[in-house]
């Protein structure tokens, strides 16, 4: 029940877009399309596991003056892993991420869930965060990008619905702040209307 | 003549922060108030020109010859860390006053990806400038357009912060206060700096 | 709890994970070495074989320099007859480098081209991979049309409100005519 809880509290509550405006940087430079947005997610949510249990299971042996560069050479090694694994298999979506896939080392939501969970939590229970968190991150991806693919490009998931174009501004730039900006203020509509 | 254009660049049409979308956290967290938004700038610039030379300098006379380039996001990070605690030890002891007005931010800094992201642009994008051939940038084009980046960051930066001042004494609508219509803000001010692309 | 911090566990420590880290990194990077030269090798072969005739073997590959620039280019033949071959030439666009493959035949004619980077606008620039612009290159002569957009007295259709783009695509079109020229004088000295 408790892994469950787990993996399902990032979705909403502790949603890492949406509601605790966490690794900006990806959310708002990857998302020009839905698949985009799920893959930069997807690539995030396993470096968030790895990471996760690494540090879940070396914690107790790292002196706490040095854990947080500890944590980032881990966090670091599985970014570069995941790059070789990419390069290898999915040369298309590494070169559209580009350069945001070694940024995963610095995106805050990966080494804030080591401080805030993994390292006083048993592996299996940071396994679930990070899986939980992860989807949470990929959810939010997908809808940022979906929303600004259907606006923008009049497409969803590559699938052309419309003629010629849609609302540039939303591919580029400023529409990725206008759609996020959007989003949360509907994230936060709706999920006050039903917890309070 | 291609320094300036470096310059341009990297201040106006490719603005780290509104249009790489790099140093995001940092742009919407510490934008409230403009002395604060000047002090993050100020300690960004600094960290991003020596970052920048240094992994310039590890990559290529380390990790090249050494023909561990796999190693470079791990070095990276690490020199970085490793510059920020510096800057705050030497800082702390030469410049108390300075400290006092950037101190604050420098451990925010190590997980600024504009940091990481310009030192990892210099190695590896190839840049074109004035028409001239692409090609990977030598070390002063590189800090150049490390220290040009970081001043586009400051400007972006300010001129937020300025900004959010203003709204800050503007009724918002509820469900928009806070980061919401700071976004919007940000959008606004995205659009006007696309005036500037295809300027170089 | 987590471990007292002293100066020798610390240093310990890190050195330890550092250690592993590039260990377990070492291995990663052997085992996924080849993978990633076969997918960029596919990579290359897929988009010289859509821009060249149909060919046997592998595209065999080469660099010429001409004028000062060296540009890689692949020829591919069949029945032992050189058929095609694929220049990769850049020119820049509005937003970075634009970066083409150019299939030529051996009569001098261009049979196709294909975008194999670019920076450009999406949705305005980046339009120049899609066919409705990029096919107009198929079968050009370049001895009967001008490489050049029309607004400049030449051939090529421009990309709406993208001229910028258009004529950086013509002109890494017709750096390739130029390349081609010298890889055939070159071969014709030997």
């Amino acid at each position: 029940m408790r892994k469950f809880q787990l993996i399902t509290k990032g979705f909403v509550k502790e949603n890492p877009t949406f509601s605790l405006l966490l690794g900006m940087c990806p959310t708002l430079a990857t998302t020009t399309s839905a698949i985009n947005g799920m893959s930069m997610g997807l690539a995030t949510l396993f470096v968030l596991v790895l990471s996760n249990m690494a540090i879940s299971a070396t914690a107790p042996y790292i002196p706490d003056k040095v854990r947080i560069p500890a944590y980032i050479v881990i966090i670091a090694a599985f970014v570069t892993i995941l790059q070789f694994v990419m390069q290898a298999f999915t040369p298309d979506i590494y070169k559209t991420l580009g350069l945001f896939i070694p940024l995963i080392v610095v995106n805050c939501i990966v080494l804030g869930r080591a401080e805030a969970f993994a390292n006083k939590n048993s592996v299996l229970d940071s396994a679930c965060d990070g899986l939980g968190i992860g989807i949470g991150f990929t959810f939010a991806l997908t809808l940022l990008g979906l929303v600004r693919e259907i606006l923008g490009s009049g497409s969803a998931f590559n699938w052309k619905f419309i003629d010629g174009d849609g609302i540039l501004v939303f591919v580029l730039a400023p529409g990725a702040f206008m759609a996020l900006a959007y989003l949360i203020v509907l994230f936060k509509k709706v999920t006050s209307g039903k917890g309070e | 003549m291609e320094y300036i254009l470096i310059i341009i660049s990297a201040i106006f049409v490719n603005n780290i922060l509104l249009s790489q979308f790099m140093g995001i956290c940092p742009f919407l967290g510490v934008s409230n108030k403009l002395s604060t938004a000047t002090g993050m700038s100020g300690a960004v610039c600094f960290v991003i020109t020596l970052a920048t030379l240094v992994t310039y300098l590890f990559q290529y006379y380390v990790l090249v010859p050494l023909h561990i380039e796999f190693m470079q996001t791990i070095a990276f990070i690490l020199i970085i860390a490793a510059l920020v605690q510096m800057v705050e030890i030497v800082l702390k002891k030469v410049s108390p006053a300075l400290y006092q007005a950037l101190g604050i931010f420098l451990p925010l800094i190590t997980t600024n990806c504009a940091v990481l992201g310009v030192a990892l642009m210099v190695v590896t994008n190839e840049f074109t400038y004035g028409g001239a051939e692409p090609h990977k940038l030598n070390l002063g084009e590189s800090v150049v357009f490390a220290f040009a980046t970081s001043l586009g960051f400051g400007l972006a930066m300010i001129l937020f912060a300025g900004l959010r001042e203003q709204i800050a004494l503007n009724k918002v609508p509820k469900p928009f206060k806070g980061i919401p219509i700071a976004l919007v803000t940000a959008s606004i001010l995205a659009m006007a700096f696309m005036g500037f692309s295809g300027l170089v | 709890m987590a471990v007292q911090s002293s100066f020798k566990n610390m240093t310990l420590c890190l050195f330890a994970v550092c250690l592993v880290a590039s260990a377990l990194l070492a291995a990663v990077y052997a085992i996924t070495k080849e993978p990633i030269e076969v997918a960029e090798h596919n990579k290359t072969i897929s988009a010289i074989a859509q821009v060249v005739p149909e060919f046997e073997g592998e595209p065999v590959s080469d660099t010429i320099e001409v004028s000062g620039r060296k540009y890689p280019y692949y020829v591919v033949s069949k029945g032992g007859q050189p058929v095609g071959y694929a220049i990769n030439t850049s020119s820049v666009g509005y937003g970075g480098p634009l970066s083409l493959m150019v299939g030529m035949t051996a009569d001098r004619v261009i049979y196709n081209t294909t975008v194999l980077s670019q920076s450009e606008t999406p949705g305005l620039g980046a339009k120049c991979v899609e066919p409705e612009f990029a096919d107009q290159f198929r079968n050009w002569n370049p001895e009967e049309k001008t490489l050049a957009v029309t607004k400049d007295g030449g051939d090529v259709d421009a990309i709406t409100a993208s001229t910028i783009t258009s004529r950086a695509y013509s002109k890494a079109v017709e750096t390739a005519v130029t390349v081609f020229d010298a890889i055939v004088s070159i071969n014709k000295g030997e």
